[in-house]
């Protein structure tokens, strides 16, 4: 118990720290001189500050050090806690919205799933929008980091929370001595690229408010959209491009991107691990697609084919979810295979979702462990990546992420199925959603979205989003016995 | 000269070894006293029991009227301290250090005067392993030593039935491959030197040390014998220091399978090498041999500390199929013995690695000294100065050049031609010249011939 007051303790700053967040809608409201929507985004700061207030000060005395089994529990708490408040304004603006439904569109947010309950985006009031991408955007890189990186009282805990919260197997290189110097300096360089991308869009012909939304949705690879159309409103090539470009930085290394800022020089990425095998992948998928498609005699010419299947692969691919076109009529091979993608191609250190292209790499590498193992059994084998040795613990973890990863999509999948959804919309959106990609095929495909599933479907679609940014052992280490031992 | 060797390890006793023959005083130290006692025992020099890095103990040994410094410890470290002590506390004129780590190597600045003031510094692991990485390069040879930065070459084969020049004179090379320029510089039969004329006839077993153009080698080597199949795949028993160099030299050319005894060393193998098979089992294992088809493999190298486990697992390795055998053995009693027989070659460290230290030590302007045959033969490469009055060489011809009996003139390299030494050839200055010696007692005496008289100066 004693253990969970500490934790409620920095649970209080946390939130007291996100309702500072409520700051860019106000500010949205005030421009638009949109009143009403100014002041439910007020009471909803409030509410959320007051009871932080109230959280911190009534455990006040249980102030302690964070341990590891604290820094699980407060980013779980943290990451349930905090969709429950950011409904706050969806509930307060749209009257008609269900708890279920605001809590599955902000958790969606936060967690970068960019799935959608919401019909209408193109009505709903810029602050509400706003909101919606923020989140998408303050989820891509974590809270809890952003929290690491401002709140020095956090103290030496920072750097069991940013374990904890952070995605990838191998989470001990820290780029500077200090955590909280480390999460800075990501921050930072997360909020570079975002402003890089926000002029760019404005640049090709967004409207401001566009060009924030979706420069940050596209940054937290979330993929929420000013548009019921998502980007396909536009119909613009120039957009298209530059999402992609932005999508693959994303999905890349922030530490790899700071390293090469400060080196000033491109070789970084090459001795990144991930970088490559990642963009060989999405392009030769996109350039096979494309064929893939214009074969079929979808599109017209081998170019158009290239242009659609480009900019909607990277986007699965990349965890974001936006779509240009209803890319759920192309034949079934098509969406499957970029839904495969989503899974793999995002780096450790991204916003992205899945299981990681470094896991990817080391199951890749483990099988062929076996293969040399089998025909030289006196081999001393150790796996190698980016020419380090990586320890069999990593293996094996990574081995029982894996089989967690598929235990939890087979079982949620079954759950779907029982509650009577049809298979490739059941496998899909679970799929879709442990990923924290967004639009799966079937009913929850680009051209609808989750609006039709039961509260039912939808709290099991919630559940997996949060599993898979919290990469399943951070969440299902509540649920075991030791966890809670003495 | 004074000479003073710290470290009295494999490469510091073969040096003091090889020096007190030729008439220094030497003193050695060492943290170990068994190891000098030994060494003592053997040796007409004086020793001394001490850390070789404190000013003290190398007082006591003498630094002050030292001429030479050999810091020759197991410790990079340690060597560096002592040459940087040596030349700012005594003065000593030259200091030769054994360096093994390449992040020291890498930096050139560390060695100057301003830091270490290292004036040569030497690896003797490198050495050997660049001298296996020869022998792998050209299988047929028994030895393959570079002159004048790698531009001519004195290789050592052995001649077998096959090669066009077997059974004829060696006259008949001029005639067979007029485009290449080659020169016999010694024939050993039955372990007997032979100086070689025009008109000896080459047997079946012969040992034949011929000069050449680098690039030439390959077809000389035709001459002599078969050629083998070029070499592809090299098993390496020991991932010490010598065969991770090796494996870390060879891995992107060839097939490389390492066999290593000791696991942790195991994984810190595989850590560093990329493209090698590290194989986790005793080299003297013969079912591990035949599971890792030891019959497929070109080259064997059995390269562990211990010599009885190398000679072991050599002869399994050659029993098991191995085309050629390779071991290496320290102890120069079995050199001998097994050498010619089931082993192809037996490797020296010591011998190996000695000709680059004998090179500064040496007076003149010796460029590099190869030890050949258990150290009883030397071959050198030389510099010519002066002119044809300071000099006894600059501006002769070689037949008019008084070398003692025993000492022939192979090549002679000028600028980046080599030219091989005919009768007629006349020697300019700063010529390098390859001088092959079947005796090493006359060594001085060749050194001397090319000394500058004071004139000079």
């Amino acid at each position: 118990m004693r253990r969970a007051l500490t934790v409620i303790h920095a649970l209080g700053l946390l939130l007291v720290l996100f309702s500072m967040t409520y700051v860019l809608p106000l500010a949205t409201a005030l421009i638009y001189a949109d009143q009403s929507v100014f002041l439910d985004f007020l009471l909803a700061m409030v509410c959320t500050a007051s009871l932080g207030v109230l959280m911190w000060l009534l455990t006040r005395h249980f102030k302690g050090e964070l341990s590891i089994r604290h820094g699980y529990l407060l980013v779980v708490g943290m990451w349930t806690a905090m969709p429950a408040f950011a409904t706050l304004p969806l509930l307060l603006v749209l009257p008609g919205l269900s708890f279920t439904d605001a809590y599955f569109e902000t958790m969606s947010g936060l967690t970068t799933t960019g799935a959608t309950v919401l019909v209408g985006l193109d009505n709903l009031p810029a602050a509400i929008n706003l909101w919606r991408h923020e989140l998408n955007w303050l989820g891509g890189l974590g809270i809890i980091v952003l929290a690491v990186a401002v709140l020095p009282l956090l103290g030496i805990g920072g750097r069991q929370l940013f374990k904890a919260e952070t995605p990838g197997p191998m989470k001990d290189s820290a780029l500077t001595p200090r955590i909280a110097e480390t999460a800075r300096n990501l921050w930072l360089v997360y909020l570079g690229i975002t402003f890089a991308c926000m002029a760019s869009l404005k640049w090709a012909g967004m409207n401001w408010l566009d060009a924030v939304c979706h420069s940050f949705s596209a940054m937290g690879l979330g993929g929420f959209s000013t548009h019921d159309a998502s980007v396909g409103y536009y119909n613009s090539p120039r957009i298209e491009f530059i999402l992609i470009i932005f999508m693959l930085l994303a999905v890349m290394n922030f530490a790899t991107h700071f390293m090469a800022l400060r080196a000033r020089s491109f070789s970084v990425y090459r001795s990144d691990p991930e970088v490559f095998p990642t963009l060989v992948v999405i392009l030769g998928s996109c350039v096979g697609i494309a064929f893939y498609l214009w074969w079929q005699g979808i599109y017209s010419s081998y170019w158009l084919a290239l242009r659609h299947a480009s900019f909607n692969l990277v986007s699965i691919a990349t965890s974001s979810g936006y779509a240009s076109v209803d890319y759920a009529q192309w034949p079934i091979f098509a969406p499957l295979w970029m839904m495969l993608l989503t899974a793999t191609v995002a780096s450790a250190g991204s916003t992205g979702g899945g299981i990681k292209m470094i896991r990817t790499l080391v199951l890749v590498k483990q099988a062929g462990r076996e293969f040399i193992k089998l025909l030289h059994p006196a081999a001393t084998n150790p796996m190698k990546i980016a020419g380090q040795v990586v320890s069999n613990n990593i293996v094996f973890s990574v081995l029982g992420f894996i089989f967690l990863y598929f235990m939890a999509i087979a079982t949620l999948t079954f759950v779907l199925l029982i509650s009577g959804m049809d298979f490739i919309s059941a496998f899909t959106a679970i799929l879709a959603s442990i990923n924290n990609c967004g639009p799966g095929l079937g009913v929850v495909g680009p051209a609808s979205n989750y609006q039709g599933l039961t509260d039912f479907q939808t709290w099991i679609c919630t559940l997996a989003m949060l599993l898979g940014r919290l990469e399943i052992f951070t969440l299902l280490i509540l649920f075991t016995p030791q966890f809670w031992r003495r | 000269m004074k000479i003073l060797i710290l470290g009295a390890g494999q490469v510091g006793s073969t040096v003091a070894e090889s020096l007190v023959s030729e008439a220094n005083d030497i003193t050695v130290v060492d943290a170990d006293a068994a190891k000098l006692r030994l060494l003592q025992d053997r040796l007409d020099l004086r020793t001394l029991a001490g850390n070789a890095s404190h000013p003290s103990v190398l007082e006591q040994a003498g630094i002050a009227d030292t001429d030479m410094l050999l810091a020759v410890t197991q410790s990079d470290e340690v060597n560096l301290v002592a040459c940087k002590l040596a030349a700012s506390l005594y003065n000593t004129p030259t200091r030769i250090a054994r360096i093994r780590a390449s992040d020291f190597l890498e930096r050139e600045e560390i060695f100057n005067k301003d830091n270490f003031c290292v004036d040569f510094s030497i690896c003797p692991e490198q050495i050997l392993t660049d001298y296996i990485v020869k022998l792998i390069e050209f299988p047929e040879a028994l030895q393959v030593l570079e002159f004048a930065d790698g531009k001519a070459s004195l290789v050592a084969v052995r001649a077998f039935e096959g090669g066009p020049l077997v059974g004829k004179q060696l006259n008949f090379l001029r005639t067979h491959m007029p485009q290449v320029e080659t020169r016999v510089a010694a024939i050993f039969r039955k372990d007997r030197p032979i100086i070689p004329q025009g008109d000896t006839v080459v047997e079946e077993g012969d040992e034949i040390f011929f000069i050449a153009a680098t690039a030439n080698i390959r077809s000389v080597l035709q001459e002599m014998r078969r050629m083998d199949r070029p070499t592809k795949r090299v098993m390496i028993v020991g991932g010490g220091n010598i065969g991770r160099r090796l494996a870390q030299a060879l891995e992107h050319d060839y097939h490389v399978k390492l066999i290593e005894f000791n696991r942790k060393a195991c994984e810190k193998l595989a850590g560093e090498l990329t493209n090698t098979l590290i194989l986790n089992g005793d080299g003297t294992d013969e079912k591990l041999m035949q599971q890792e088809h030891v019959e497929d493999i070109d080259v064997f190298c059995a390269l562990t500390n211990d010599d009885e486990n190398n000679i072991m697992s050599a002869l399994l390795a050659k029993q098991g199929g191995a085309r050629k055998v390779i071991s290496l053995i320290n102890r120069s009693a079995y050199v001998g013995l097994v050498q010619g027989g089931k082993i192809d070659i037996a490797l020296s460290p010591a011998q190996v690695t000695i000709g680059s230290l004998l090179a500064y030590v040496r007076q003149g302007d010796v460029a590099v000294v190869h030890s050949l045959r258990r150290g009883a033969a030397e071959a050198l490469e030389l510099i010519a100065h002066g002119d044809r009055k300071s000099s006894q060489v600059v501006g002769r011809r070689i037949e008019e050049v008084a070398l003692p009996t025993g000492a022939t003139i192979g090549a002679i390299v000028r600028g980046d031609e080599v030219i091989m030494g005919h009768r007629d050839t006349l020697i300019q200055a700063d010529d390098h010249i390859i001088v092959f010696v079947i005796n090493k007692a006359i060594v001085r005496k060749v050194e001397k011939l090319f000394r500058v008289n004071l004139g000079f100066f």
